[in-house]
Parts: C-alpha cells; structure tokens; sequence
C-alpha cells in the first residue's frame, strides 16, 4: 500500500470537490434559473466529461496548456514551470473532469425547490440572491452534499487524465490509480490488490453516503 | 436493430480478419521504424500485420496474462528471457533484430549546446523537466537512469524527472514542449515525426547496458509459421537497412 499516492489522492480529490463547490453553484444557478433559450448548449457543454474519453481531456490540457499555448505562456512566465506534471495541472485537470458530476445535482436539487416558496420570498422583498441564500440552498442540502462526494469520488478513481499530463511524480502527480496501474504492469498482484480493496471501499462508503443523504428525495439516483 | 447488424458485421469481418493477420506486440520505440517494415513486407507477400505498441514490461504482462499476439518485439533482451523461461516464447525463435541507442533530446527552440554541454546540459536551470520513460517497465527508461548515474548526475535531477508511460509518452512530452529535455530513443529522433523539431545528443554505449533489442514468437500463436516467417523477414538486406536508417545498429556490427 502506497499511503504517499493514498494521502495525494485525497488531498486532489478534497481540493478539487471544494473548488468546485464554488464554481459548481453559480454554474448551476444559471441552469436552474436562465431562460435564454440556447441553454441546452450550455447543458451539454458542462456534460461533456461524463461522455468524452479522458484521452481527449487530457490531450486538450496537455496542449492547450502547454508552453506552445498562449494560456501556457502565461502560466508559465507567472510561475515559472508548465502545468503539465504539477499538482496544479492536476487539479486544473480534475476540476472539468468533475464538473459535470457536482453541477448536475446541484442543479437538479435548485429546480427542485417549491417555486411558491420562491415566489412567496419574493413578494416579502427579498432580493433573489437573499432568496436563493436562504431558501433554496438550505433546501438543496441533499443535493449539494450528493455533488460534493460524487465530485469527490470520481476525482479520487481519475486515471487517464493523470496518466497522460501527470507524469508519474512520486509525491507530486502519482495518484492511487496510477499506483495500482504500475503495480498491475509490474505484476505486483498482491500489491495491487491491497491499493484496490482500501479504492474500492472508499468509493462505496462514499457512494453509500449519497444514497444515504438521499434516500428520501429520490427513489433511484441523483439525477434529473 | 442497427446495432445488432453492426454488431454482426464487425464478428463477420473480425473472423476473417483473425484467419490471416498475425499480431505483433512491439515495444514502443518500434513505433516508427516496424509500421514502415510491416509497409514493406505486406506488399511483398500480402501478409497483414497488425501492430501494437508498449512499453515492453507492460507488453510482456499482458502477455502473461493471455493477450492474443504471435510475436512480440521487445526493447531488451531479458523480457523475452522471461517469457521462454516461462514457457510463453519459443527459445529457438529468439532473435536480437537491432540495438537501440539512447539519446539527448532538445527541441529546436532550446538554447542548449548539446555538442558542447553533453549530458551536462541536463543541470542547465532552463530544464525545469527531463522526460524518460517509466524504468519499472521500459528498457528505455533504465538506460536512462543507468545514463544519469553512469555521469553521476542522478541525485541532482532526479527531482525534475517525469516519467512516460512508455518511451513514446516521453518523446511527446518533450515534443509538446511540457518538459524541456528528454532521453529518448534515436529513433524516435530519427522519426519524420521528431526529426525537424529538434536536436539530439547520442548518449555513448558505455553509460547504460546495451539494449540488444530481440524478438521471439509467442507459444501460444495459433500462426507460428507466418510469425516466423516474418521474423525471417527482418534479417533481410532490405529490412536491416530501415532498421539502420532508424538509428539501430545490427547486432553483428556490435562493438
């Protein structure tokens, strides 16, 4: 068991999950509230990780952030290296990796509030902020915690995104997959299977979790 | 009812495809040089070759573990070894096809002078990142760790190393300009791919073990005649030419 790929993995996938918390609920505050009628695009756009092979996510990061790119450019005159093969690479990464799987019940969750409550806010004076601050979000729990594990979970079993912008740095971009994948191809079974068992656990305690949280809301998953 | 046509059609065309193909399994710096072979040897006999690429470790653990190939072309000479030792290869079909070399990789735009510096051009502060392939699992990638501490400047880069799933992966790092130097395989420099987008320093022979590069057909290929068949293709005057345009050197000439 290698604990210094373990205790990597959770600290990308704790970041990454947090991070997009922030990012996750205004993303899915448009969606659950805009009208504009090219919105679907914005939908799809926001799904396409949960279809796209990780290849092409991770060819895109590798090039487009890359020091051949102008994005690059400026990460790179700002901190001195390229993302590719950093923590942050990883996160950044990570962060559209996941995006679909915490914007998703997030925004589930947001439509799914009474909208009399809305309207009942409303005509009391709030403004929508305050509305959505009091009444919606703490409505949304179930929904915000089942985007923050599934964020989480996916990020921790992420593979070929790492594989190809990681560069398999032990202590820096060396996650648990990445382990048990140069575990497996050493033909370290014994090894690889510890590193899989302590995976699979967490990933179904996790998943328990979500189900858990929403056992009432939903009758088969957390999606719309 | 598409699918399942579709469905129909790629096990129809799949069978006939098995019947005659035989598979190679090759290490990934075979990935220029071997498509360029295989170009050749079907046009000569209508032979169809189809090739996949690795690093050699993780070819051989596939095989191990029953992937369907007839030969496998390895970066070294101990994983074909293993896999006669295994029982997996035919010992009498072993065959050392080329040595590979190790080189230096900049690209173009590198202020480096690799004629001057050598592989002390690896400690210059601009190399913020040295690709090399993983060594757990490709050949290529212990010679260049043997390399580094061959010139003792392992402890000072090690931490600036990225490691490529196979030598392919770490050509495209250095490629793609998201690692600044590389020790690559010649010839992935010598490959159309590389060739104009950079320059390379040849790591001299006695820095890391000879990589006598062999190849050997796999005993569980249900096509051992036109396996070996095509193994004899390779001591041609015509395939030992590619090969030495790619850089190999051929066993015979080894000094």
């Amino acid at each position: 068991m290698n604990w210094e790929a373990f205790w990597l993995t959770v600290r990308l996938a704790a970041i990454v999950s947090t991070l997009l918390i922030a990012i996750g609920i205004p993303i899915a505050y448009w969606l659950t509230y805009s009208r504009w009628r090219w919105k679907f695009l914005v939908e799809a756009a926001v799904a396409l990780p949960i279809v796209l092979p990780p290849t092409v996510l991770g060819f895109y990061v590798l090039v487009a952030l890359g020091s051949r790119s102008p994005f690059g450019r400026w990460w790179e005159s700002l901190t001195g290296h390229t993302l590719a093969f950093t923590f942050e690479g990883l996160v950044i990464g990570s962060l559209l990796y996941s995006l679909p799987f915490a914007v998703q019940p997030f925004a589930a969750s947001f439509g799914a509030v009474d909208s009399t409550l809305l309207r009942a806010s409303a005509s009391l004076g709030q403004s929508p902020v305050q509305t959505f601050r009091r009444i919606v979000l703490p409505l949304s729990k179930a929904g915000l915690v089942t985007g923050f594990a599934l964020s989480f979970a996916h990020t921790l079993g992420e593979f070929g995104v790492v594989l190809m912008v990681g560069g398999n740095i032990p202590g820096v971009t060396r996650t648990i997959s990445i382990d048990i994948y140069d575990q497996v191809q050493t033909a370290n079974y014994s090894s690889a299977n510890q590193t899989a068992l302590v995976l699979l656990f967490i990933s179904f305690v996790v998943l328990s979790i979500v189900y858990g949280v929403n056992r009432r809301a939903w009758a088969v998953g957390p999606w719309r | 009812m598409m699918r399942k046509l579709l469905t129909l059609l790629l096990l129809v065309t799949g069978a006939f495809a098995t019947a005659q193909e035989i598979t190679v399994a090759a290490a990934a710096d075979m990935s220029a040089a071997l498509p360029e072979l295989v170009t050749a040897y079907t046009k000569k006999t209508g032979q169809a070759v189809k090739l996949s690429f690795g690093a050699s470790g993780n070819l051989t653990n596939q095989i191990r573990n029953g992937a369907p190939f007839d030969l496998f072309f390895s970066a070294d000479e101990q994983y074909p070894q293993q896999l006669i030792a295994e029982g997996l290869a035919s010992k009498d079909t072993l065959y050392r096809y080329a040595i590979g070399r190790l080189v230096l990789w900049v690209p173009s735009g590198s202020p480096l002078d690799l004629s001057k510096l050598g592989i002390q051009a690896l400690l210059d502060p601009s190399v913020k990142k040295i690709s090399i392939a993983n060594p757990a699992t490709a050949p290529y990638g212990r010679a260049a760790e043997a390399t580094l501490r061959h010139f003792g400047i392992y402890n000072q880069v090690s931490s600036r190393l990225v490691v490529g799933e196979n030598i392919s992966q770490a050509a495209q790092f250095v490629e793609s300009g998201n690692a600044q130097a590389g020790l690559l395989a010649l010839s992935h420099a010598l490959a159309p791919a590389m060739k104009d987008k950079g320059r390379y320093w040849t790591v001299p022979l006695d820095a890391y073990p000879t990589l006598n590069q062999a190849a050997v057909v796999l005993s569980k290929s249900k096509q051992q005649d036109a396996a070996r068949r095509f193994l004899e293709f390779l001591r041609s005057p015509e395939a030992t030419l590619l090969l030495t345009s790619y850089g190999f050197s051929l066993p015979a000439e080894k000094r």
